[in-house]
């Protein structure tokens, strides 16, 4: 993925433990949700639920898992898939952590998604 | 060994797709098949299109068979490519597409549904105007919704409605437009008719009944149609549901016989004899479907022929509906009304309730029903019709449905669950057999109908076989469902609340590690359901010394405010009793154009909302309106709500004590308590109870010489009137019933157990007992209560207007 760009959005610290900070991008682009679970073990989602685009950043964090606030499904942090039996997903974010650094793997051009008028 | 039969499949629709199914669950390796479908994605469940488009399933939730599923039984499928021609000399299909391949075939089906009908109106083909037929519809319309604001929906039956009322729950403007004077006139009667549209006009869909379309306005979008008698609606959204007709075109082409659809007769096959037809696309004895129940049957029987069984006879089964509007209950099985001599109608109208029953009486034998706002006995009717019983012993009885039939000592033919074969399909719109839904309620251990909803999809659409899959359950369950008396907290652990709290107090557990650690939580963490209760139960425990944990928190009570659904918040300032000043409403009213607020609102709690803030902005509005002692009306809190109090005997003429004196004066000894869930009071100044006290967590109704305190009233889900606690002669006393109320609450109720559903359990004699009978034990519950709000009546407003949990208001970071 030689068009990502790593960027550093801040220090581990910053989150609290089973808990989580949004970053926010420009011009439309959804936001993402970095959590750190209660064995500091960090992951970034696109903070909008899969189900009705909930912010996943505000939902309670539990083991690698997050509830969304507005109706509860669960979502997976690692691979962004709703618990069964609800069904759907979120985009994941690569990240690392450099020492006490957060790294965001930035998809370089992401599209808005766009409204298509077709004819009947 | 001889190579296996071509089986070509045109069309991955419901039908098709059923076929194949029944073909393989009888012969697995008899044919190399191959399924062509116009549209791009895999097997979906139409039926549901309506409860993606309301926002209830996802699109994802509605896909029968995935990609997976074909490729794991040696499926062939091609999807996105529609089949442009058949040769039935040669016998092979043509499909569209890069390649445009000839795909040959020893047997045929044709299973290509139908086309929604347009009428023939100028302006058909401008953008913005759209079928609802099928998953590239929903999703056109749900990005209309997102970014435009109104819809005309063409159309008052079963699909149009329920476009009309997705449309509307995406937040639209909708209107209908129907060219006959009542809603859904093939299934319903008049009186019906005329109840659901007073429902649907509730709910603010505007109609435009005896409405004939005569033009979609627009230079090159739509804009708005023009109706025949004049009247023009505009619209950025234009919905066609008029009804639909067989997609005949590839059968035309190859010369099959065709009426209003395919021709097939009871072994499903055309006139062609190495081609069979499912679905909406045939007609079958002069009729043609819309509805899956029948299609259902149509595949059964033509998976058996393709499987080899010649015996197989198509035998269409009583059809009915029922409209999939949320809180809307329809449901219309067989003929609408009495037509022939031998016939009956028994009819049962109450306008009030907005409750309609009419059962059609042949010979005595139900050929037809039509219910509104009360359809539980659907069922009943359509097996009493499907059974052919004769109902002249229970006639009396019946439109009051089966369990007042049974009451009234009439023999009825039961639902015989024991009889049933595993094979036999309970809910149609799903394809759940009775095996299936056995196998999930053994294998997962499952208890309610919630679960066997969520876990088999059963009576998860319309709900019509809803009370089938009960009887199933209480078959599994001996009888019938029973409840636990301390049912288990959540998944992660099979202890009940009442036994966790405890065991809090005797083992003196003081946080939520080691409450885990005493009962082998099964989790390491907990989850969205415990953890916000063991919080609250550490924190009513221990008021002096428990570190309340923010992370264990719902959203609302960490930050402090109500999330909306578009992810921004609320702000709801505390109106002490409802009473405001000058200088109160001139901040709110600065604070409204500073940040630019869309809403202001006047709650039904007598306050005030500000909604549409960002998140970021909240201390600063916050700070603003402290300055002007405006604090928390803890609006996201389980804990005190409102006081609503009226004007009492301060203004009133009937007013006999100052309730809004009171009012105030309770509210500053309850304002900041967490509580097992939100709590409302009201105090009236005279039995009129303007303030309706009576549907409160606790009301106070003033008389002449005192206060009747009276608690457990709910004006929510369920409504129930409060029980009377006590009459007591002075403000002081009802002060002490009310901190002491409150505090056994606080003490012994499941955590988000509102008074209403925990005075019911336990009723009202053992409050009686606690705070009213003993002087002593009543004190010391309003000692602990005025101990508890010591540590939180401090406005969280404004320590985070000061600062405190900082990083919950500010981005993490901000990317370019
Ligand atoms: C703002 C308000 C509606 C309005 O514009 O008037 C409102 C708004 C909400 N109500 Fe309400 N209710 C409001 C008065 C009521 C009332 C009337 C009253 O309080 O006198 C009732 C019926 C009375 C009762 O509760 O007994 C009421 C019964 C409910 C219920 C059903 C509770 C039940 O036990 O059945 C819920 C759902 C729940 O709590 O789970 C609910 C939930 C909600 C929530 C919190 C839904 C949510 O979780 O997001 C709404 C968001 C509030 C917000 O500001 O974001 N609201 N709600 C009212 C706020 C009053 C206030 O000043 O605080
Ligand atoms: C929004 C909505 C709600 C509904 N609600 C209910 C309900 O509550 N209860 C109920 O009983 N029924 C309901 N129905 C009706 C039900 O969905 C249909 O009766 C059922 O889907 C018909 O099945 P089918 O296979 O005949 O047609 P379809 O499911 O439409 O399948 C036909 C398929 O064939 C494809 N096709 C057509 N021509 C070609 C070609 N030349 N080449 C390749 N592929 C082709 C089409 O693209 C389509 O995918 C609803 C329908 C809709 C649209
Ligand atoms: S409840 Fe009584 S005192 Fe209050 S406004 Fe009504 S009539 Fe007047
Ligand atoms: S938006 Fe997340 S559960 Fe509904």
């Amino acid at each position: 993925m030689p068009s990502d760009r790593w960027t550093d959005i801040g220090r581990l610290d910053d989150i609290p433990r089973r808990g989580a900070r949004r970053v926010t991008r420009p011009d439309g682009l959804p936001p993402i949700a970095v959590f750190r679970t209660a064995d500091d073990e960090i992951f970034a989602l696109v903070d909008r639920c899969p189900h009705l685009g909930g912010p996943l950043s505000e939902g309670i964090v539990q083991g690698r898992a997050v509830a969304c606030p507005l109706h509860g499904w669960v979502i997976e942090l690692d691979s962004g898939r709703a618990e069964a039996p609800d069904e759907g997903c979120t985009q994941t974010i690569a990240l690392r952590l450099v020492g006490n650094r957060i790294l965001l793997s930035l998809p370089a051009i992401e599209a808005a998604d766009g409204l298509h008028w077709e004819a009947a | 060994m001889s190579s296996p039969e071509r089986l070509v499949v045109v069309g991955n629709g419901m039908a098709g797709m059923r076929t194949v199914e029944e073909l393989l669950a009888r012969a697995p390796e008899r044919y190399a098949i191959t399924v062509i479908g116009a549209e791009p994605h895999p097997n979906y469940n139409r039926i549901m299109l309506s409860s993606v488009l309301a926002g209830e399933k996802t699109a994802d939730e509605t896909v029968i068979n995935p990609t997976a599923w074909y490729g794991e039984r040696g499926i062939r499928l091609i999807t996105g490519s529609p089949v442009t021609a058949i040769d039935a000399a040669a016998k092979n299909v043509t499909v569209a597409g890069s390649g445009a391949e000839t795909i040959p075939y020893d047997k045929l089906l044709l299973a290509t549904g139908s086309k929604p009908l347009a009428p023939a109106i100028p302006g058909l083909g401008l953008p913005g105007v759209r079928a609802f037929r099928d998953l590239g519809d929903v999703e056109m319309m749900i990005a209309a919704a997102s970014t435009h604001r109104r819809a005309v929906v063409i159309g008052g039956g079963l699909l149009g409605l329920e476009a009309a009322w997705g449309l509307k729950r995406r937040g639209m403007s909708v209107a209908v437009v129907h060219l006959m004077p009542t809603l859904m006139e093939r299934q319903l009667d008049t009186a019906a008719g005329e109840l659901l549209r007073r429902d649907l006009d509730a709910r603010g869909i505007a109609f435009f009944t005896n409405g004939q379309t005569e033009e979609i306005l627009g230079a090159d979008k739509a804009e708005g149609v023009v109706l025949a008698d004049g009247r023009e609606i505009p619209a950025d959204l234009v919905v066609l549901a008029i009804g639909i007709r067989p997609n005949i075109d590839l059968a035309r082409g190859a010369k099959l016989k065709i009426n209003r659809g395919i021709l097939v007769g009871d072994d499903m096959r055309t006139s062609d004899p190495s081609i069979y037809a499912v679905g909406e696309c045939i007609e079958h004895n002069g009729q043609v479907f819309g509805l899956v129940a029948p299609i259902w049957e149509q595949a059964k029987v033509c998976g058996a022929h393709l499987a080899g069984d010649a015996e197989a006879a198509y035998v269409p089964p009583p059809i009915f509906t029922s409209l999939k509007i949320t809180g809307i209950d329809v449901f219309s099985a067989g003929v609408l009304a009495a037509a022939e001599e031998t016939d009956d109608e028994i009819t049962l109208h109450d306008a009030k309730r907005g409750v309609y029953k009419k059962i059609v009486l042949r010979d005595d034998k139900v050929v037809g029903s039509v219910l509104y706002g009360s359809v539980a006995d659907g069922p009943w009717y359509v097996q009493l019709m499907r059974e052919k019983v004769d109902v002249s012993a229970f006639r009396d009885q019946l439109v009051f449905g089966r369990a007042f039939a049974e009451q009234a000592g009439a023999a009825l033919p039961p639902i015989d669950i024991a009889a049933m074969a595993d094979s036999e399909q309970v809910c149609g719109c799903n394809g759940v057999s009775k095996g299936t839904i056995c196998r999930a309620i053994l294998d997962k251990g499952l208890e309610t109908l919630d679960a066997v909803r969520a876990h088999t999809k059963a009576s998860a659409s319309c709900g019509s076989c809803t009370l089938t899959v009960e009887a199933i359950l209480a078959h599994h369950h001996g009888g019938a469902v029973t409840r636990r008396a301390d049912p288990a907290m959540c998944k992660c652990t099979d202890h009940g609340h009442d036994a966790v709290r405890a065991a809090i107090i005797e083992q003196e557990l003081t946080t939520i590690a080691e409450i885990r650690a005493a009962f082998d939580w099964k989790t390491a963490d907990g989850c969205q359901k415990c953890r916000p209760a063991l919080n609250y139960y550490l924190l009513c425990a221990w008021p002096d010394s428990y570190r309340d944990d923010p992370q264990s928190r719902f959203v609302n009570e960490r930050v402090h405010a109500n999330i909306q659904k578009d992810g921004t918040y609320s702000v709801v300032p505390r109106m002490w009793g409802g009473l405001t000043s000058a200088r109160e409403l001139r901040a709110i009213a600065d604070a409204t154009e500073k940040y630019a607020i869309p809403t202001v609102k006047i709650t039904g709690g007598q306050r005030i909302d500000l909604l549409g803030l960002k998140k970021e902005q909240l201390p600063a509005i916050w700070a603003d309106l402290n300055d002007a002692g405006l604090v928390s009306g803890h609006a996201y809190a389980k804990g005190l709500r409102t006081v609503k109090t009226c004007v009492g005997s301060e203004w009133c003429r009937f007013g006999t004590q100052d309730s809004t004196g009171l009012g105030v004066k309770i509210e500053q000894m309850c304002w900041g308590s967490w509580t097992p869930h939100k709590v409302k009071l009201a105090v009236s100044g005279c039995p009129r109870n303007c303030a309706e006290a009576t549907i409160k967590d606790i009301g106070v109704v003033c008389v002449e010489g005192g206060y009747d305190v009276v608690v457990g009233g709910n004006g929510g889900v369920e409504v129930r009137v409060t029980d009377h606690l006590v009459r007591l002669a002075s403000e002081a006393e009802v002060l002490e019933h009310v901190g002491a109320f409150l505090q056994l609450y606080r003490e012994e109720a499941r955590y988000l157990e509102r008074t209403a559903p925990w005075v019911a359990r336990i009723g009202i004699e053992y409050m009686r007992r606690r705070i009213v009978e003993d002087n002593d034990g009543r004190r010391a519950l309003h000692q602990r209560f005025l101990a508890s709000q010591r540590e939180v009546q401090s406005d969280p407003w404004a320590a985070r207007a000061g600062g405190v949990a900082a990083h919950e208001y500010r981005v993490l970071a901000a990317v370019e």
